[in-house]
């Protein structure tokens, strides 16, 4: 996903759950990340710290922790694992740019190393997902 | 949480209108009368964007010659500007290639494409959908709280019956539905008014098998001339006219 959107919907997603809990403050936000899209994360930052800065007090002494989850792709066909990081030695810069951008099209340009098939899953490292939310009543 | 989902309503708050153009079954010109329909409501001053969502075969861009163009990155994705339409395909990404996805992650890359794309202010966005009532259908129904649909069908038999589904689900669910456009109206057809009728969706008109369209693929200036565009001008005569400072209710 963009980083920008990505941001964007992290914020978004905190302020809900904030009111949702009566959150006077949001204290800490963790955010797991997939590999599969590639997030830059020097641009993810300072696309939170931005989107942060134009939000009301509730986010401004927020803290992110984030973790990062390689990613898995199994072969449906034949059962075969194998890691997104392989996967992506064999593309050129505009496939690559192209899962960056949408990661499903990893399966216009990924196939499985041992039967050629395009029908795999990602079985980890797919998305963003917002794990936890701290903060004060 | 998945933080996209929080974000879909957002890009879409300056959109006055969604209309997603569906049908029953492949092969019943939804796509022609996507496309035709953005060509014809830029023409008429409209602020048109146009989503193929029909991930495992789109074509709008085949229709409206449409190649050449990319997606700008501000804070998001901001689709080109071609024939006056803002225009948003999975082609950005996949270009030629054939995109064998299925399942979950369909529905993942329409959320990824609802959650990047910036639509900016918008009289009417059109979404080319895939045909059925399978995971995209759920999905666009899911996320996209104010869509209405159009529904297309051929007069065959078969057409209508999966399309007879389709509105059922929708009328389920309470999705308004624009109308019905009856696509390669037969002289001899009975006209599918009758058939369809107990659903309670009203017919907008009928547009001829028109053997001229074929010709018009890829080129726009064709297109917005064709007999098909001016039929169905006729049977959307009142969305296309709708003033672009009305609310739609
Ligand atoms: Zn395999």
């Amino acid at each position: 996903m963009h980083e920008w959107a990505l941001a964007e919907g992290v914020v978004a997603t905190a302020i809900k759950v904030a009111e949702r809990e009566g959150l006077r403050e949001i204290t800490e936000i963790r955010v797991k990340i997939g590999e599969l899209q590639q997030t830059d994360m020097e641009v993810f930052e300072f696309a939170l710290k931005e989107i942060v800065r134009l939000q009301s007090a509730l986010l401004r002494r927020a803290r992110f922790l984030f973790e990062h989850e390689p990613a898995v792709l199994k072969c449906r066909v034949c059962g075969t694992e194998w890691a997104f990081k392989d996967a992506l030695k064999k593309l050129d810069e505009e496939q690559s740019e192209s899962i960056h951008f949408l990661p499903e099209t990893a399966h216009v340009y990924v196939r499985c190393p041992n039967c050629h098939s395009p029908d795999f899953e990602v079985t980890k490292g797919r998305g963003v997902w917002l794990e936890s939310i701290s903060g004060e009543k | 949480m998945d933080p996209r989902l929080s974000i879909i309503e957002e890009r879409l708050k300056d959109v006055k209108r969604v209309i997603a153009v569906a049908g029953g079954k492949g092969g019943i010109g939804k796509s022609s009368v996507s496309a035709t329909l953005a060509i014809v409501l830029a023409r008429a001053g409209h602020r048109v964007g146009l989503l193929d969502l029909d991930i495992c075969g789109p074509s709008t861009h085949v229709i409206l010659g449409i190649k050449g163009v990319y997606p700008t990155e501000d804070k998001g994705i901001v689709p080109p500007l071609v024939h006056g339409i803002r225009f948003m395909s999975i082609i950005y990404y996949a270009g030629d290639n054939p995109s064998p996805i299925r399942g979950a992650d369909i529905s993942n890359l329409i959320i990824e494409l609802l959650t990047i794309t910036r639509w900016g202010s918008l009289d009417f966005l059109v979404i080319d959908m895939p045909p059925g009532i399978g995971d995209p259908t759920l999905d666009v129904i899911r996320f996209m709280k104010r869509v209405e649909f159009l529904v297309v069908t051929t007069p065959s038999k078969v057409a209508i019956e999966t399309v007879r589904k389709l509105v059922k689900m929708l009328a389920e669910l309470g999705i308004p539905i624009t109308g019905l456009v009856e696509n390669m109206k037969m002289p001899s057809s009975l006209g599918i008014g009758q058939s369809l009728e107990p659903l309670g969706v009203p017919l907008l008109g009928g547009i001829a098998f028109d053997e001229g369209l074929e010709q018009a693929v890829g080129d726009v200036e064709k297109l917005a001339e064709s007999c098909f565009a001016q039929e169905l001008t006729a049977a959307l005569r009142r969305i296309i006219d709708e003033r672009g400072g009305e609310s739609h209710v």
